[in-house]
């Protein structure tokens, strides 16, 4: 089992969020990405795009599977990670580091505080 | 699925490499290792590879009227191959549809082994046992049988090093009994991805000391082992049909692009008259290889679709059977069933991949040939 980052928050998606100024990078965590293996394909949104939460914002594809990505918050995206159309691998191999995939401006800040903390993450991840 | 999935003898070894298992037509079958899946299909094309594939079928079909039997029952003829000679052949229903593709590997005129798909093998037993002469015996031995394939550039002087008689020097489709790193085996110089190699069926107490032989002479030419998510990224490089995927029921063997395997001048066999008529009047779609032109995957089961027919249903014209990305050659690949007008190398694919259409080019020939 791996350890989550401390410095990070999680959401039930297996995704993770980092402080960046007001606004929240996102990319998805080593769970997923042991899940999802060898990753081939990011399509991500525009910068300026609306995302909402709960919704698709995007997807990843690895060998052999198409896994959708929902937005951990509702907000505008501030930045992409346009290195991934060329580097999708890596996700697998930095995915709390090079493997970023947005940054997020969320239009209500309450909503940040729904998210998990590694403790509580690592606990989800045990229950899957 | 009910009840609980079937393990081959080699099941505690592929936990013990730490493989990723899922469930696989009822079998707990390894479908990476942690080197992944890229990896996996690399060193397949660059040096050599273990599969572990015990959950396919294996049969035997044995007796005076053997030879008559296997005639009817496929489409290949693999009933006058000499001694010796594993022949790839289709089973096809009286309609031209396809029940399986598999490998008949003739000892003589009354015993044939028969190696047949995983997921197929109940329904190929009977498909033969309704087909058989009352003097032809169906011999199943799949749950006594484990197979494993070594597959790559390096793998047909790796095993000939370890076994009994001239593997090397035997030609490719041709099979023998013999002996590697002392376990009795059927070698056959068969595969399923594009690579040289062999496949080894030996009995299930005989696999974990075979495969760890395999495994140990492997290692130091960069050899790994390899899951079923990379068996299938080889096996689509290579355009070799995937039963399920490409092959099935409503689809014939000229359809599918495999003619070679039909011969219909060989005398009466099941599913001829069909694949006769089909001939004669001409096909109106056919199996094509395509590559992505945009930054996009399609994926068994995309329509392809021509926008200008309307909206909805109305578009779609042929259908993805397989695709993914081609870790050895790059970019995306796949195979669809499209109408004979659109089947030239060259013509331009439209794609639904999941909402969005992305264009693709038809290419001819395997996307992957070795040198």
């Amino acid at each position: 089992m791996s350890t989550f980052p401390a410095d990070l928050r999680y959401t039930h998606d297996h995704e993770w969020l980092r402080a960046q100024g007001t606004a929240w990078r996102v990319g998805i965590t080593q769970f997923a990405v042991d899940a999802l293996g060898d990753i081939t394909l990011v399509d991500l949104p525009k910068e300026g795009d609306q995302v909402t939460k709960g919704q698709r914002f995007g997807t990843v594809e690895s060998v052999k599977s198409v896994s959708d990505l929902y937005a951990p918050v509702s907000g505008r995206v501030t930045a992409v990670n346009a290195a991934l159309k060329d580097a999708p691998e890596s996700v697998n191999s930095e995915p709390y580091g090079k493997g970023w995939m947005i940054e997020i401006e969320p239009n209500d800040k309450s909503e940040t505080d729904e998210l998990l903390d590694a403790a509580a993450y690592t606990q989800h991840v045990a229950s899957q | 699925m009910a009840g609980h999935a079937k393990k081959t003898p080699l099941w505690d070894v592929h936990k013990q490499l730490g493989a990723k298992l899922i469930d696989f037509g009822g079998w707990d079958m390894p479908v990476s290792y942690p080197a992944g899946t890229i990896k996996e299909h690399k060193a397949v094309r660059e040096a050599v590879g273990l599969f572990d594939v015990s959950h396919m079928g294996e049969c035997f079909l044995r007796g005076p009227k053997a030879r008559e039997t296997v005639a009817k029952l496929t489409t290949n003829a693999c009933e006058s191959a000499p001694a010796g000679k594993a022949v790839y052949t289709l089973l096809c229903h009286p309609s031209g549809g396809v029940v399986d593709d598999c490998i008949f590997y003739k000892k003589a005129d009354d015993d044939f082994m028969v190696i047949v798909n995983a997921s197929n093998t109940g329904k190929d037993l009977e498909w033969f046992r309704d087909h058989a002469s009352t003097e032809c015996d169906v011999v199943d031995v799949s749950a006594e049988t484990a197979l494993i394939a070594v597959q790559g550039p390096k793998a047909v002087a790796m095993v000939d090093k370890l076994a009994t008689g001239n593997v090397a020097g035997m030609p490719s489709f041709t099979w023998t009994e013999g002996e590697v790193a002392g376990v009795r085996c059927t070698i056959a110089r068969t595969g399923y991805t594009g690579e040289d190699g062999v496949e080894l069926a030996c009995r299930n107490e005989d696999a974990v000391r075979l495969w760890g032989a395999l495994m140990e002479a492997a290692t130091p030419l960069g050899g790994l082992p390899i899951g079923l998510g990379a068996r299938d990224t080889l096996r689509l490089e290579s355009k070799l049909p995937l039963y399920g995927n490409d092959l099935d029921d409503d689809h014939t063997p000229l359809e599918a692009g495999l003619g070679w395997a039909v011969k219909l001048d060989k005398g009466d066999f099941i599913g001829r008259a069909a694949l006769q008529e089909q001939k004669a009047k001409g096909l109106t779609r056919q199996l094509v290889g395509f590559k992505m032109d945009d930054r996009a995957i399609a994926r068994h089961g995309y329509e392809v679709v021509d926008r200008s027919r309307g909206a909805g249903e109305l578009a779609a014209i042929g259908v993805v059977t397989s695709g993914g990305p081609a870790p050895f050659v790059g970019g995306a690949i796949g195979l669809a069933y499209v109408p004979t007008a659109l089947a030239a190398a060259g013509s331009k694919l439209t794609i639904d991949c999941r909402g969005k259409d992305a264009t693709a080019t038809v290419v001819s020939g395997k996307f992957y040939k070795r040198g």
